[in-house]
Formats: structure tokens, C-alpha cells, sequence
């Protein structure tokens, strides 16, 4: 079967799936998914449409990127706009059955939204909505729509289309259409991706390779699983157009072996790939030769680095070496080699298809197109989000996010994992692109972008980073191996009371040199927590350095828990909740706690009725409390 | 005196374990072709039959690639995922990845330490549960995140733990 065939017959699977006069029901089963529990919903509805003997498809369908609203179903009856259900509970399921596919009754009052022709029961159109309105959907854009266990699906959606365009291309055009599109590596650093093909282009060799960084180590990020989860043939198919381009035969998808669902999904696609002749020795009869292998790594951050990578595939400990030589002139086994991460190849298979300039009229004069981002921290609508570059943090997080759950005020926006750093609160317009994230002192990054808000305190949240990078630096340069330890070091006296003054110099001086001097992006990038941290919340380390006191009453050392003598009605309750015995008092008299023995686990304050709310936990000492028990105010 | 027992039990375990690597070893190698990048895939598959890298095994493993031994065991304990003592029978690994810890995740990691005995990266004596931690599993829409044997549980308080812990030991 030549590729129009292949696609005719998946167009007309798709046609007859569309136009069937069966319900269909889609069910988000990513990892996230899952884990709400869409395995159980699934069970229920099930069970539900064979007992109530309705004939419906059910499909499961990556993510949309409405995490907050997971588990989630899409419903689609024959002639009416699908309307979406999120936050399911079991329960609800047999309900709307009934009421939907039986009665007629869409439950507008359990819908999140409705998409596709017409309006149903002033249900808003998903697309419409406050979290989707300022997406824009290039490299995501058949994640939650089709099945991604179906090549079919894919094919339906245009998929293919723009490798068999480039493949009437010659390479060196397919180079030139990326340099045009201004798309620039998503991984993190930015670096032009036609460019960096351009050179693995340019050196003489008979052997290339090409490698898929699925090595998606930031904690806090999720973008990447999600993608590979949702649309794996998206991202193998840019590695082909790339392959191609470039003149590799033999590409490589490294992938964190923590993602089995993701793994799971590639080996699918890649064995319908070589069903459908897409891999092997004569892809859609243009002559490219083609295989690719999936390496899972084996856990360790610095993998991410594209010559510890290649280290790693070679079979060995994943240190980094210095560059030049880059990868593209002596990667992998000493062959030229192009490493891309996951949502660069799937943005280029969808620059095919449609051209670059479509490509470049979205984004910033120097940060064109789209750039995904996992929402995640203290945020009301988490979830996994495409939007133009430049868009505002602002818009990201008010508009798409909701903002800050129970009316806590935003503090900072992280950008970037352990290699970026904090936006405060009053840069919340800036411009989401390379170059205004660089500015700030913080980097694109991969994608994580976590919401602090005023409860998280930034010393202990710098600590938090450096206790990663640290304990994930390879040891193999000295700036790196060293100069994270000594940052950590510090960083923990200063949460735990024994910062000292000229601490903050101290940091700020190791931060200059270890990013200076390390060897790879790793140490390069791990000093910008605490740079950024220190930029623009100096005040909250010269607090825990010169009052001991915690702004945020977070870090344990700092805080201590009282019971205030005007509110403790001596119930008693929160001195048999103490795990260590630690809280005096008997009925009517006002409780005390022993400092001493206070191991400041927080069970008081959350045990303590709310009608009294006497527990409080403060940092430094407040003046009133007794050193003994007391009768309770109202007794005196 | 209880805690002699318990050495001689996982010792008890580990002798009986590697009559048997042979075996099995011989059987995984052979759908191998003895190239040096094979080395982190067979590690990965004999940590996925034996819960770890018997020693004897990363030996043979060295032998069969004609690597130094010194290059298998350096492989063995760079990456997180190999471990070269015989892990619990379920495994409980908390997240403490940015998401996670900005809702809480030390919090959750404390109780479950608390409950079992045991300090991430240990087992318990009985190797009924061994305690891990990861940067992050990704489904930070669910922070906290605790994945036990693949399981994921989402939203996690030290007091949902606690349940779950307690329903698991029954």
C-alpha cells in the first residue's frame, strides 16, 4: 500500500467514526488521568452503558490539558455537540447516562463545556472558555482529540502529511523551511533549530544519527509525557522530516524510564510505523531509509544534557564532556548527530503541513510560535498549556490558571526547573519569550512554571532546588560538584537560624563562579535559583539571617507553635492529639506548650476547634503567653 | 539481638537468590549480542527480575560484554533506578518534585517514615516495603504525588497516607 492508499483508508475509518450513528465517549488516560482515577470511571461507564444496553464507542484519549478538572469524559451523540464532563466521580457516571443518553438532559450544571456545531442548553463552547481562549495548539494539537494507540487517528488529522511533503523536498529546502519557521530548540537553551541542523547537515559522514530528549528530568514539568502520551506519532514523525534532512538512518527517542505509559504508547506507534512502511528501507518510496530505537534512561537528571545523553546510549555513566566538539559534528560513537527535545519535533511536523510563515505569524519577532508549559504549585487550574510566545505571565496565570487558590496573594512564578528562577509578583506582565525570561535572571526552560504563593518561602524554596541540583550534579567538575554543596550548606544554616552575616556575598559570589566555571548546563544554570532568589527577595534571607525569623512561617527552626490565652478554652483536645506530650493544661486552664518538647508538627493548630482558633504559629515568641497553665479567660 | 535476626534473614535471602542467578542471568543475556550500549538495558532488565544487581551477576554481565568489572559497577551506581541490595515488595516512592513540595510533599514523606521505620532509600526488615523518592512522576496536577508499586495516588495529606498505609498492611 503506497501513503495515499494508507491515508485514504484512515480518512474513511475517521469518516465513518465521525458520521456513525453510535455514541462515542472519550476518556482522558494519560498518567494524570489515571491517577484521578479515570481506570475506575472507566469501569463505571462500562458497566453502566451495558447494563442500560446503550451502544456507544468508548476510546481513551490523551490529555486535553485540563489536569484540574481530571478525571474527564467527552461525550458525543450523533448530531449534537460534544459536551464535556471533568471532575468525575463515579457516582455521577450512571447520572449522566440516564440523563444525557436516555432522557435527552445534558446536565449543564455537570458540564464543563461543549464543542463542534450547534449549542446545547447554554453549556459554554470549551474553546470559549477562560482556560482555553488564549491557547494556541500547534505542537498539542491532537493531544485529547484522537486516540493515540491509532496511527489511523493520526493519519485522519493530517498526520504524515508533512513528512511526505518534505520528502519531495530536497534536505537542504527542509533545512531552510525550519530556519524560516524561527523555531528554536524547546528543551530549554533556544538554540535555532535549522541552524544546529544545518551544521549536523554540513559534516562530511555516512553514518548520522538523530536523537528524540525525552529525557524530561525538571521536577515540576510534565509537558513532554503528556505529548508523547497524547500524540506520539507527532513527535516520530518530526524526527523523520529531521532525520531526512540531515541524512540520518538510525534515530534514538531517550526517554526517563519513569514514563511507562509514554514508552508504552512509542512502541505502539513505532510498530504500526513499520506496518505502514513509515520506518524501514523505503519510506513512502522516496528511497530514505529510516529505523529508530527507544533507549529508557536509568534515572539521573544530567541526562538531559545532550552529551551526557549520548554517554548514557553508549552504555555509560552519563557525564558530560566539554563542547566543541558539539554533538553535531561528533555525537554519538564519535558520528554527527542532531539531538532535538520532544515538543521540537512535534512543532516541526506540524510546520510541514502548513508552511513556515503560518508557523512565524504566531509568537515574537526573535520567539516565534508556541511554547507548552506545565502549570503546576499553588495554582486553581493546573494543567498543560500551549500558548503563543509573548503572551503575558499575567494572562498565564490569572486568565489561563485562575489565579491563586483561597485568596493567598501570588509571590512567584518559577520558570525554568532547577536551572531557572523566580519571577516575583511585580514582573507578572512581562512577556513570555527567550530573550525577557533571560532578563529577569530565570530561563524559558522545558516548560515547568510553578506557582508560589505567600506561603512558600523562597530561602527554603532555593534550598529545595539546590538539594536536587546537588544531589544530582554528575561530580565530575569541581565548580559544580563543590559549589552546589557549599551553596546547600549554606542555605541550610540560613533556614535553620545559623545564617550568619556576609552569608548572602558568600552565595552570591560561589553563585557567580560555579556558573561561570562548571562544565555543563547543570552547573551552569544550577546558581539562578539562587540568584534570582536573592535579586528579588533579599529581604526574606536578611530576615532569616539577622532576626531569625521566617516571613512565610515555613521553615521549621524558625516558627513555633503558642496558644493564645485569651482564645484556649481548655477542651483539652489538642493536648491528646500532641504526639510527644508536649502541651500542659488541664480542663478550663488555658494550655501551654513546652518549647522544649514541641517537636512542631502543626497537629494542634489543626486539631484546635475552629470556634476557639487559639493555636497559632508564629515566628518569635509572642508576649502575652504564660509559662504555665493559667485558668481559661472566661473562668477569670 | 532483633536485629542479628534480621541480617541473617536478608543474608539467608541473598545466598538463596544467587544459586539461582545463573540461571536466569544465562537466559536474559541471550537475547543479547554483547555490545557495549547493551549494558544499561541489561541492568535495567536484571534489576526487573531480581529487584536489584546481584553481584555475582554484574560479574557475569562484565565477562559477557567484555567490560571491567569496575565499568558495570560504575554504571550500576551512577543511575538512581539500580540498586545492588534486594528491595522490599512494594515499593513507595513519594515525589518530591517542585509541585509536590510546594504542597506539601516533605510533610507526607515525614509520616510515611514515621509509620514504617525506615529513611528513604531503606527497607523494611521484614522487605515488605522499601521507601524511595522521585524528582518528579509528572502528574503535578495531582501534588502531592505517592506512587506505590506503579499505583498513583494523588492529593495526598499525611493523614490519607496514613489510611492507605494502614489498608496496605492489612
Amino acid at each position: 500500500m503506497n501513503f495515499e492508499e494508507i491515508k485514504g483508508q484512515a480518512e474513511l475509518q475517521w469518516k465513518l467514526m465521525q458520521q456513525s450513528d453510535n455514541i462515542r465517549i472519550l476518556i482522558g488516560m494519560g498518567t494524570c488521568g489515571r491517577a484521578a482515577g479515570a481506570e475506575d470511571i472507566l469501569d463505571v461507564l462500562n458497566h453502566e452503558l451495558a447494563e442500560q444496553n446503550i451502544k456507544a464507542d468508548v476510546s481513551p484519549v490523551g490529555c486535553i490539558g485540563l489536569c484540574y478538572a481530571e478525571p474527564m469524559i467527552e461525550i458525543m451523540k450523533p448530531g449534537m455537540p460534544s459536551v464535556f464532563y471533568g471532575n468525575l466521580a463515579p457516582e455521577t457516571i450512571p447520572e449522566i447516562i440516564k440523563d444525557y443518553l436516555i432522557n435527552g438532559n445534558p446536565r449543564s450544571e455537570l458540564a464543563l463545556g461543549i464543542r463542534g456545531e450547534g449549542t446545547l442548553d447554554g453549556i459554554p463552547n470549551l474553546f470559549t472558555l477562560p482556560v482555553l481562549k488564549p491557547q494556541v495548539r500547534i505542537s498539542l494539537r491532537n493531544c485529547g482529540n484522537i486516540n493515540p494507540e491509532n496511527i489511523n487517528h493520526y493519519i485522519a488529522s493530517g498526520g504524515y502529511e508533512g513528512l511526505a511533503k518534505a520528502l519531495r523536498m530536497n534536505p537542504q529546502e527542509v533545512i531552510d523551511e525550519i530556519k524560516k519557521s524561527g523555531l528554536r530548540g524547546r528543551g530549554g537553551a533556544g538554540f535555532p533549530t535549522g541552524v544546529k541542523w544545518q551544521f549536523c547537515h554540513d559534516v562530511a559522514g555516512d553514518i548520522k544519527y538523530v536523537i528524540c530528549n525525552a529525557d524530561e528530568g525538571d521536577p515540576g514539568a510534565f509537558m513532554d509525557r503528556a505529548l508523547l502520551e497524547g500524540d506520539p506519532h507527532a513527535v516520530l514523525e518530526g524526527i523523520l522530516i529531521g532525520a531526512y534532512a540531515i541524512g540520518a538512518t538510525e534515530g534514538y527517542v531517550y526517554i526517563r524510564a519513569e514514563y511507562p505509559l509514554a514508552i508504552q504508547r512509542l512502541r505502539i506507534a513505532i510498530r504500526q510505523m513499520e506496518k505502514y512502511g513509515l520506518l524501514g528501507n523505503d519510506i513512502m518510496g522516496s528511497g530514505f531509509r529510516f529505523n529508530i530505537k527507544i533507549k529508557e534512561g536509568a534515572g539521573a537528571f544530567v541526562c538531559g544534557e545532550e552529551t551526557a545523553l549520548l554517554a548514557s546510549i553508549e552504555g555509560s555513566r552519563g557525564m558530560p564532556h566539554s563542547r566543541p566538539p558539539f554533538p553535531a559534528q561528533s555525537g554519538l560513537w564519535g558520528k554527527p548527530t542532531s539531538i532535538n527535545n520532544v515538543e521540537t519535533w512535534s512543532n516541526i511536523s506540524a510546520i510541514f503541513p502548513k508552511g513556515a510563515e503560518w508557523y512565524a505569524s504566531y509568537g515574537t519577532e526573535k520567539s516565534k510560535g508556541t511554547k507548552n508549559f506545565s502549570l503546576a504549585g499553588k495554582i486553581v487550574r493546573t494543567g498543560l498549556i500551549e500558548v503563543p510566545m509573548g503572551i503575558s505571565l499575567r494572562e498565564i496565570v490569572y486568565d489561563i490558571g485562575g489565579g491563586v487558590p483561597e485568596g493567598k496573594r501570588l509571590k512567584a512564578v518559577q520558570t525554568g526547573g532547577p536551572s531557572g528562577g523566580f519571577i516575583p509578583e511585580d514582573l507578572i506582565d512581562l512577556p513570555v519569550d527567550y530573550e525577557s525570561l533571560a532578563q529577569a535572571g530565570s530561563i524559558m526552560g522545558s516548560g515547568g512554571m510553578v506557582i508560589i504563593d505567600e506561603d512558600t518561602c523562597m530561602v527554603d524554596m532555593t534550598k529545595f532546588f539546590l538539594t536536587f541540583t546537588q544531589a544530582e550534579s554528575c561530580g565530575k567538575c569541581i565548580p559544580c560538584r563543590w559549589g552546589t554543596k557549599q551553596m546547600l550548606d549554606i542555605l541550610d544554616n540560613i533556614t535553620n537560624g545559623r545564617g550568619r552575616l556576609g552569608d548572602i556575598e558568600l552565595l552570591q559570589e560561589l553563585a557567580e563562579s560555579v556558573k561561570d566555571n562548571s562544565l555543563c548546563g547543570l552547573g551552569q544554570t544550577a546558581p539562578n535559583p539562587v540568584l534570582t532568589s536573592i535579586r528579588y527577595f533579599r529581604d526574606e534571607y536578611e530576615k532569616h539571617i539577622s532576626k531569625k525569623c521566617c516571613p512565610a512561617l515555613h521553615c521549621q527552626a524558625l516558627i513555633s507553635y503558642y496558644i493564645l490565652p485569651d482564645k484556649c478554652e481548655g477542651c483539652m483536645i489538642c493536648a491528646r492529639n500532641c504526639p510527644v506530650q508536649a502541651i500542659e493544661g488541664s480542663k478550663r486552664a488555658v494550655h501551654v506548650i513546652d518549647q522544649h518538647k514541641c517537636i512542631k508538627c502543626g497537629s494542634c493548630l489543626d486539631i484546635c476547634p475552629s470556634k476557639f482558633s487559639a493555636v497559632v504559629k508564629v515566628t518569635g515568641k509572642p508576649s502575652d503567653s504564660p509559662e504555665k497553665p493559667i485558668p481559661v479567660a472566661s473562668e477569670a | 539481638m532483633e536485629n542479628l535476626t534480621v541480617t541473617q534473614d536478608t543474608r539467608g535471602l541473598l545466598s538463596e537468590q544467587e544459586t539461582t542467578v545463573d540461571d536466569r542471568l544465562e537466559e536474559i543475556l541471550s537475547s543479547y549480542r554483547g555490545r557495549e550500549d547493551e549494558l544499561i538495558p541489561i541492568l535495567q532488565q536484571v534489576q526487573q527480575v531480581f529487584g536489584y544487581l546481584p553481584e555475582l551477576a554484574m560479574k557475569k554481565i562484565a565477562k559477557f560484554l567484555n567490560l571491567p568489572e569496575s565499568s558495570v559497577f560504575g554504571v550500576g551506581t551512577f543511575y538512581a533506578q539500580f540498586k545492588l541490595i534486594p528491595t522490599g515488595r512494594n515499593i513507595i516512592r513519594v515525589c518530591r518534585g517542585t509541585a509536590c513540595h510546594v504542597r506539601g510533599s516533605a510533610q507526607i514523606l515525614g509520616e510515611i517514615q514515621k509509620q514504617l521505620g525506615i529513611s528513604v532509600g531503606e527497607t523494611t526488615p521484614d522487605l515488605e516495603y522499601s521507601l524511595e523518592t522521585t524528582a518528579c512522576f509528572g502528574s503535578c496536577a495531582l501534588a502531592p504525588v505517592v506512587v506505590i508499586n506503579n499505583k498513583v495516588y494523588g492529593k495526598m495529606t499525611a493523614k490519607k497516607i496514613g489510611e492507605i498505609l494502614n489498608k496496605e498492611a492489612q
